[in-house]
């Protein structure tokens, strides 16, 4: 039986609980003893019993029996040979594995008249829409015959013990309905877990990060020392195509690091300057009429996806700039047109909201007191701004500015259109050089094979990237709460 | 003696005001006026002249040009030895093309042995053609051996030259279409037979490598898969964690670690989401890669912060007044947050999901790395299907070098941005009307 259908059956036994739950708690309450939880409690206590811990049984059995087929097959797999074709015995296992699955697909006469080989089953299989790598071998088709078979009588004898485990648990808690029956603080009890379980998925998803990536980052570590990761001046990872076992390639991270600090500090020289005066112009100039409408529009420059600034950018800016400066040295051109100017002034734009209402924030919270005080000691409003507002505030701008450069190392789609691809090292603005964040994607777009360095050096990168930015991230952010308690 | 600071005195008073430099300071004060209103301008003009050059690029792909021709389903070119009635696949491998051909040739009065016209013929209609007049076949065989007439797509060249977009000063040799190519479409479009209709297929196909027979259909069906994960999944888990946060849990460690760590999550590159999408849920989990089902969970992961940031945010706006006057009337914690404190709250929870998904439906980075960047012909009718998604769409067709894919892809950003509008306006009015200052 399908875990889908075990389910369904499963849930219905829960809510024929939850309704005789609630009818039996109704029926019971005749004025006389005061009932302790309201009727509809009992008939969710009812159905949390009859449904979590088959729940919970389903996934023990799905995973369990999943576990002792691999194992099965295994067993029945005959002793390797060492010149054998197929790489590994985890790949046998998989092989007979989704051969298996395919016979599934295939209807009763089919399978009781069986193909011995390979060769003749392919073409069956193939008609019902089922392809399968060519290196299975013919010693299979009885062991994936057998595994099925094994398959069904643990799915038939799991979906009894999950069914009998779910009936128990609906009459256990029926039968514990009575009127000053704690109803009420059991699923309460229940939704508290569910509630603390929710909260936790956020930390579960920063392990996941740092422990995914930190698995393959060790893996490639094995076929590529750290010294030469972290410290090579050279990129160069040669292509590896699926099967060709990995060539050796040069892993430097500092080309790749540089262009991409190099795109972020000219982004930041766009954004700052620019969000930051928005935001003070926006806070202590504007008529509520401007700021009703440009906040608006402003906050529209933050909702553009990237990808589309990174269109704009190779599309309309790039060639623009490149024929612009051919022009205005008549002849060859001196702005590429992909390029570290073009990448970071398109990023820097798409930074401007990000500064402005962030910096918002944190001047409005500089208290009204120390505007007075200095407005009303004779000076002017800019100076008020520059001499006043602006040094209180500095800690949070400073906080502001390096979460918005954290946005700006980990930003992809920009420099993935219009930074270009070569890993360069170059110190003119004007030319192609690449990102962290491009390399990510260009080593793991593609059929790569998984195991070779040439796509672990991604996850390399991507830890790279999730330090560096979670190191400004909690400084930006330390700074940040640290300043908005000084004012409160 | 007296005289002297009388003297003094009326100096003092006459004294011009000395120089504080208040000229000085007030032009200063202008400057800096000027460059707020620079530094505002410079961020609306570079978003009037980003929408307006996609703009203008891409309205024209919502027009598509077609050629209505009576075509005669010629027996002798479908079936010529007649065996369509024992073997079924004489109808689908038949040589469609050549009946819009044989029409065209009709309608244009070309004589069928003038080989050179026929040969620029070849590049007037859409190969889509063959797709479109099997289906018409292959729904109803009776079709065979009558005529009727059929809108058939103009190839992308000839699509570009009748919208105008082809600068037909430049020499034939250099340019796509031929002058006899623009003849026969002058012609054709004065009987009225060539017309730009309304572009349905921009919203119906799925991936093709020609420009005009390729659309967004699995991308929409995939993004819209996706949504659909994200709000099942992100919105209830969201919401359960804020209330924990908010209303249960005690101030410690744990409580302040969930905070640092949703905190930092909000800000982490939405790339290394992808890296963990790939590492977990395809590596690991073995699902299937390109699905639907897989970008939707990554993007839940990548959106939970944020949801769970502006739901704390609306249950601490609600008043400890509420809190204490549900308590007192003798409901329960739980019942207290569910019956009163969440109804109150569920403005701001929506404006802040509406956000989050908006956000959702743009990003792009993550789905590249679990490889969504496919080419998917067929729309997806589970989330389990290979599927592409919006942004994808388009990051796939800008690396396309045709002309015809970049008027799709200027296309292609105008309706998600229609579509990013609405959600986020959706959100202001929503934040509007109900927002209560308590």
């Amino acid at each position: 039986m399908s875990s889908l259908l075990v389910l369904a059956i499963v849930v219905a036994v829960g809510l024929v609980a939850f309704f005789i739950g609630r009818q039996r708690a109704a029926a019971q309450d005749n004025g006389k003893v005061k009932p302790h939880s309201r009727a509809h409690y009992h008939g969710w206590w009812a159905f949390l019993l009859a449904v979590l811990p088959a729940l919970l049984l389903l996934a023990v059995w799905a995973v369990g029996s999943s576990v002792y087929l691999d194992r099965h097959i295994h067993a029945a797999l005959p002793e390797r040979t060492v010149d054998s074709k197929v790489a590994s015995e985890a790949l046998d296992v998989s092989l007979v594995k989704s051969l298996a699955r395919g016979l599934r697909k295939l209807d009763a006469g089919t399978l009781a008249a069986m193909p011995a080989s390979f060769a003749e089953l392919q073409p069956l299989l193939a008609a019902k829409g089922v392809a399968l790598a060519s290196d299975t071998q013919d010693y299979m088709i009885p062991i994936a015959v057998e595994a099925n078979k094994v398959q069904d009588r643990l799915g038939l004898f799991g979906a009894i013990v999950i069914l009998a485990s779910s009936i128990a648990g609906a009459f256990y808690a029926l039968r514990q309905i009575a009127p000053r029956a704690r109803a009420r603080n059991n699923v309460e009890r229940l939704m508290l877990w569910g509630l603390l379980a929710a909260s936790t998925i956020a930390i579960l998803t920063t392990i996941g990060i740092v422990l995914s990536m930190l698995f393959q980052t060790i893996t490639f570590f094995e076929s590529v020392s750290p010294m030469s990761f972290f410290f090579g001046t050279v990129w160069d990872p040669r292509f590896a195509a699926a099967g060709s076992g990995g060539s050796q390639g040069q892993f430097g991270l500092i080309p790749l690091l540089a262009g991409t600090l190099y795109i972020a500090a000219v982004a930041l020289l766009v954004a700052v300057p620019v969000g930051l005066m928005s935001a003070v112009y926006m806070a202590e100039y504007a008529t509520p009429k401007v700021r009703s409408v440009v906040k608006p529009a402003l906050e529209l420059l933050a909702g553009i996806p990237t990808i589309v600034y990174g269109i704009f950018a190779v599309v309309t800016l790039g060639p623009f700039l490149r024929d612009l400066s051919a022009a205005l040295t008549g002849g060859s051109p001196f702005i590429q047109g992909q390029s570290i100017f073009t990448a970071g002034l398109v990023m820097g734009v798409m930074l401007i909201p990000v500064v402005s209402s962030l910096s918002d924030d944190i001047i409005t919270a500089v208290p009204r007191a120390m505007r007075d005080g200095s407005l009303g000691l004779g000076a002017t409003r800019s100076e008020t701004i520059k001499r006043v507002i602006l040094p209180a505030a500095l800690p949070g701008i400073v906080g502001a500015i390096l979460l918005t450069a954290s946005r700006a190392i980990g930003e992809t789609m920009i420099v993935v259109l219009a930074a270009g691809v070569a890993a360069n090292l170059t110190i003119n603005p004007f030319e192609a050089m690449t990102t962290i964040t491009v390399k990510i994607v260009n080593q793991l777009t593609g059929d790569l094979e998984f195991n070779s360095p040439q796509t672990l050096v991604a996850f390399a990168l991507g830890l790279t990237l999730f330090a560096l930015t979670l190191v400004m991230n909690i400084v930006a952010l330390y700074i940040v709460r640290k300043y908005r308690e000084q004012y409160e | 003696m007296t005289d002297i600071p009388m003297d003094t005195m009326v100096r003092a008073a006459a004294h011009p005001r000395r120089d504080i430099g208040l000229k000085a300071r007030y032009a200063a004060e202008r400057r800096f006026r000027i460059y707020g209103v620079v530094a505002i301008s410079v961020g609306l003009a570079f978003l009037a002249i980003m929408l307006i050059t996609i703009v203008s690029k891409g309205y024209t792909a919502f027009w598509q040009t077609t050629v209505s021709l009576p075509i005669t389903f010629d027996e002798k070119v479908i079936d010529p030895s007649g065996k369509r009635a024992t073997d079924p696949s004489v109808l689908i491998k038949a040589n469609y093309p050549k009946l819009a051909e044989n029409a065209l040739v009709a309608k244009l009065g070309i004589s069928p042995d003038d080989k050179p016209a026929i040969k620029q013929l070849k590049g007037f209609l859409s190969e889509g053609a063959r797709v479109q007049l099997r289906d018409i076949v292959a729904a109803d065989p009776s079709v065979i051996g009558t005529t009727r007439d059929v809108n058939i797509l103009a190839a992308a060249n000839l699509d570009s030259a009748f919208k105008g977009q082809i600068d037909l000063s430049v020499e034939e040799a250099r340019r796509k279409v031929s002058d006899q190519q623009i003849t026969w479409m002058n012609k054709l479009k004065a009987e009225g037979v060539m017309a730009e209709h309304f572009n349905s297929g921009l919203f119906t196909y799925g991936a093709s490598s020609r420009p005009e027979t390729s659309g967004m259909g699995v991308a929409i069906i995939g993004s819209f898969y996706m949504m659909v994960i994200v709000l099942l999944l992100a919105l209830p888990i969201g919401v359960a964690a804020s209330i924990y946060l908010e209303e249960f849990a005690k101030k410690n460690r744990f409580t302040d670690l969930i905070e640092v760590n949703i905190n930092n999550l909000a800000a982490v590159p939405s790339i290394v989401f992808g890296l963990l999408g790939l590492a977990v849920f395809i590596n690991f989990l073995g699902m299937p890669r390109s699905a639907a089902f897989v970008g939707g969970l990554v993007l839940t992961l990548m959106t939970l912060p944020t949801i769970i940031i502006a739901t704390r945010a609306a249950l601490a706006a609600v008043p400890p007044s509420i809190r204490s006057a549900a308590l007192g009337l003798g409901a329960s914690k739980m019942q207290m947050v569910f019956q009163h404190i969440l109804p109150l709250a569920a403005p701001g929870i929506l404006t802040g999901t509406i956000i989050g998904l908006a956000r959702a439906l743009g990003e792009t980075a993550p789905l590249l790395l679990i490889g969504m960047v496919a080419f998917v012909a067929d729309p997806p009718t589970t989330p389990f299907d290979p599927a592409t998604a919006l942004p994808v769409q388009i990051y796939m067709w800008a690396n396309e070098a045709e002309r015809a894919f970049v008027e799709r892809m200027s296309g292609a950003i105008i309706i998600l941005l229609v579509f990013l509008m609405a959600m986020n306006i959706t959100a202001i009015v929503l934040r509007r009307r109900f927002e209560r200052r308590w």
